[in-house]
């Protein structure tokens, strides 16, 4: 690897998601790869959802960084192959529900998204406060839209769900 | 052959079309968990909308942008299904108004989204790579919006004798729209020839299936329908859209090229 994408990973390495602050943008598998081309470093980013607001934000974070180092990169966003929660590492996952959002499942293998899954057949989520699973879905979108609303039954607290995608 | 440009405009239009009716509801949803939904739904669609126009403006080169194609076309020009245009109630008369209904916009989502977890899942194999791509993302959000309503459709059908009979009333409303879902406008059809489109027809079986079962689990009636078929996606539309499209351009038209 050479020494400019060693520095330009360095200076990405702590750059926090705009909304959760507790993951950063490569636990969270939007920084995807800092590459050497023939004509400079770059960096490519891939979006969450489709319209989530947060992308703009993050593309600024990023541009800001390298400029703050005084590395010339050129951000670019890539599609394909389209952005999973299955990227997630299980240390993102951990800190994502000491924050108090209750991490994603793995999105299921076996089952096209087409084929209409039943909420009683999905696994139950924790809760991330107490750890209980008798919890209830509240709402499926939440205050993001990678986030769904729930509540605990047993601590009677309400939690977000960061959604399988 | 090259993607027709049609073809990605009728999808774009599509989800920004029905984007910007959804999103009428912010701050106005019936109960806040539901103004939130139809707002991040509402994203969504505006998401895939941009990615949409954003390659649509790449083929088309020249000066062509996604802002132009969502502001600075008028509504002759948009390919967007009729059904998505239409207000959030039931047919009126003259100059009558009414409230929105909310039985309406969810019947409307929970007939365009299952059909769109179809056409997005046959997208995948499109042999435009960056269409395919969209797909990819969308067919997971769409696959969410079709959760929410069916499960509301449900709700309201097997619910309280009014929900029951509002949303029964949208289905009687709505679904003869759906009949523009299966004819073929020139624009999918050069798509299917190019290998980049999907033979809508085809879904209809699967479509039909996931439809009926909903229907039937929320103790509902699928109307009979035979006449009529609306023709918004070759850009024949209703009256309603030039009233939508003048609420979503006016800003980007009476201040072009204004940044903020």
């Amino acid at each position: 690897m050479s020494s400019n994408v060693d520095k330009v990973w360095a200076t990405l390495e702590h750059l926090t998601d705009p909304e959760i602050p507790v993951v950063t943008l490569r636990e969270l598998g939007i920084l995807r790869d800092v590459r050497e081309t023939a004509d400079g470093v770059e960096v490519v980013i891939t979006p969450t959802y489709s319209g989530c607001p947060a992308m703009g934000q993050i593309e600024d974070d990023v541009r800001a960084s390298l400029e703050q180092a005084g590395i010339a990169a050129r951000v670019i966003t890539q599609l394909a192959p389209a952005w999973t929660t299955d990227w997630m590492s299980d240390e993102a996952k951990e800190k994502l529900r000491k924050y108090g959002i209750a991490p994603p499942h793995h999105t299921p293998k076996d089952v096209s998204v087409v084929k209409f899954v039943r909420r009683a057949d999905t696994a139950p989520v924790a809760c991330p406060l107490c750890g209980s699973t008798h919890t209830v879905v509240t709402s499926q979108f939440g205050s993001t839209a990678c986030k769904a609303l729930y509540r605990c039954l047993s601590c009677q607290e309400p939690f977000d769900y960061f959604k399988p995608y | 052959m090259s993607t027709p440009i049609d073809y990605l405009l009728h999808l774009a239009d599509n989800a920004v079309v029905l984007g910007q009716r959804n999103a009428e509801w912010c701050g106005h949803g019936p109960i806040l968990e539901e103004d939130l939904a139809l707002a991040n739904v509402s994203l969504d669609l505006i998401g895939q909308a941009r990615l949409l126009y954003q390659r649509a403006a790449e083929l088309m080169g020249g000066d062509a942008t996604e802002d132009k194609l969502a502001y600075f076309r008028d509504a002759h020009q948009f390919r967007n299904y009729t059904l998505l245009e239409l207000p959030h109630h039931g047919p009126l008369v003259g100059y009558a108004a009414a409230d929105r209904d909310y039985a309406t916009t969810i019947v409307r989502n929970f007939l365009y989204s299952t059909l769109m977890v179809l056409v997005w899942d046959k997208l995948l194999q499109s042999k435009d790579a960056s269409l395919a791509a969209i797909a990819a993302k969308s067919l997971k959000e769409a696959s969410y919006h079709l959760h929410h309503s069916r499960d509301w459709l449900v709700r309201l059908g097997d619910g309280t004798e009014e929900s029951h009979a509002r949303v029964q009333a949208a289905v009687n409303h709505l679904m003869p729209y759906t009949e523009e879902f299966w004819t073929t406008s020139p624009a999918e059809g050069a798509a299917v020839a190019a290998g980049v489109g999907i033979d809508v027809w085809a879904l209809r079986p699967e479509w039909d299936a996931m439809v009926n079962e909903a229907l039937e689990e929320a103790t509902l009636t699928r109307p009979n329908f035979h006449g009529y078929v609306t023709e918004g996606k070759v850009g024949l539309h209703s009256e309603h859209l030039s009233y939508l499209l003048g609420e979503m351009q006016g800003l980007a038209r009476a201040h072009p090229n204004a940044t903020w």
